[in-house]
């Protein structure tokens, strides 16, 4: 979607406060925050995609109103809603007034070191499929305006550059957040000269590389 | 504190979200969608196991023995897992290696993507607007605002992590670190050395 995350080369957000050996949570609630969606997303209700999703797509009066950890809590509040798990009813009353659906299992303490250590790997046997574009061709990107989910950012979408990566065949992020955890493309790095992304005032030799699945890409 | 204006002009919205979080919580595990000694392994792993310390230990390796430099460059995932360095969001990794003349810097545009199993959980000003606006168009003035100003001649290269590949950057050795071994080199490496916003730290 065209929404209010995709701020790569926007302007008007002011300078990098860098805060080097700064905390990475401002108030304890933002550590209970991400213990919580973390948590949450042990439950295996929705993916990666499903949560970005519902982080992104709201007014970018919200999202940019909106602390870091504060739009984190939105989105699961959201996820939650959606999936039937707590109803903004239950929400406002503090109490539980319905029953889980069957099967949803908390991630148990016992298990958290073992879920944290393995990881979602999302890589897919591709099967026969082979990669269309190879290391060191040109390509260039569709000019995809979709209002669902998309992680090809708006200043590289028309773009022509070249593939300095085959990641391999991953899931592709524009149905997996609609919840179909199998739908893979290749994955590609794609390198791009920072002057044709953002013009003279980048630096000449310059680049800008990005990840970037087959569908998002035409041979040049 | 300067980078956090929240902090100074709405004191209410910390505590409106602390009583709303609390609240969720409460909500979650009574209903049996969390258990509460979970979220404290969550925050005990993240807070005290998997930090920079981590990524330290891959780039101190990879300064020291060329075979696993090599490996590194070639399939970082399996180099990196092969030392205990696996899990949530470092699952697919890509070490990306600084040299004369190149400076590689790390960001994630749309989110706030950041290798989680080398690297910790991501500082404050990495999640925030201004970082993942700008390093994309205009790196060598963040960098200027991290007090590093790169030669002209250098050309930097930004990552923009959109997908699940997550990116670590490998710093120059610093000089006058011969004959040191791996272990006198990791506390010259810093986090921010290994998302670009810094050079390996000068030896005292």
């Amino acid at each position: 979607m065209n929404g209010p995350q995709d701020v790569g080369g926007r302007h008007g957000f002011g300078p990098v406060a860098p805060d080097i050996d700064g905390p990475v949570f401002h108030a304890p609630w933002e550590r209970r925050a991400l213990a919580l969606v973390t948590a949450a997303g042990g439950l295996g209700q929705w993916t990666i995609d499903e949560s970005r999703f519902a982080r992104e797509n709201r007014t970018p009066a919200d999202y940019y109103g909106s602390t870091y950890f504060e739009i984190w809590i939105k989105g699961l509040e959201r996820l939650l809603e959606e999936r039937g798990l707590v109803s903004a009813g239950e929400r406002a009353s503090g109490q539980v007034s319905a029953p889980l659906p069957a099967g949803i299992a908390p991630l148990t303490a016992d298990r958290v070191p073992e879920v944290l250590a393995k990881g979602t790997p999302y890589d897919r046997d591709p099967g026969d499929s082979r990669p269309v574009h190879a290391l060191g061709t040109m390509v260039r990107t569709r000019n995809l305006q979709p209002a669902g989910h998309i992680r090809m950012p708006s200043y590289c979408r028309g773009r022509t550059g070249w593939i300095s990566a085959v990641h391999g065949y991953h899931v592709f992020p524009d149905t997996s957040a609609t919840g179909d955890r199998d739908t893979a493309h290749w994955l590609y790095n794609v390198t791009f000269a920072a002057r044709d992304l953002f013009g003279e005032q980048a630096g000449e030799g310059d680049t800008v590389s990005v990840d970037l699945w087959e569908p998002y890409l035409d041979a040049v | 504190m300067p980078h956090d204006h929240h902090d100074h002009e709405d004191h209410s919205q910390l505590d409106d979200m602390t009583a709303r979080v609390m609240a969720l919580e409460k909500l979650m595990t009574d209903k049996g969608l969390v258990d509460p000694a979970a979220l404290d392994a969550i925050l005990d792993t993240y807070e005290t196991r998997v930090g920079p310390r981590n990524g330290a230990r891959v780039v101190a390796r990879a300064w020291t023995d060329p075979a696993f430099a090599e490996a590194l460059t070639h399939d970082a995932t399996t180099a990196i897992h092969a030392m205990g360095f696996g899990g949530r969001q470092g699952e697919h990794l890509t070490a990306v290696f600084n040299k004369p003349g190149l400076h590689n810097l790390v960001v994630c545009t749309l989110c706030s993507c950041y290798p989680w199993s080398v690297l910790g959980l991501p500082p404050v000003w990495y999640k925030s607007m201004p970082y993942r606006a700008r390093a994309v168009s205009e790196p060598r003035a963040v960098l200027a605002e991290f007090g590093l100003t790169l030669p002209e001649d250098t050309a930097v290269r930004v990552w923009d992590s959109t997908a699940e590949m997550r990116y670590i950057v490998i710093p120059q050795r610093p000089e006058g670190t011969d004959g040191w071994t791996a272990e006198q080199l990791e506390p010259l490496v810093s986090r921010d050395s290994m998302i670009g916003t810094a050079l390996a730290g000068v030896p005292a």
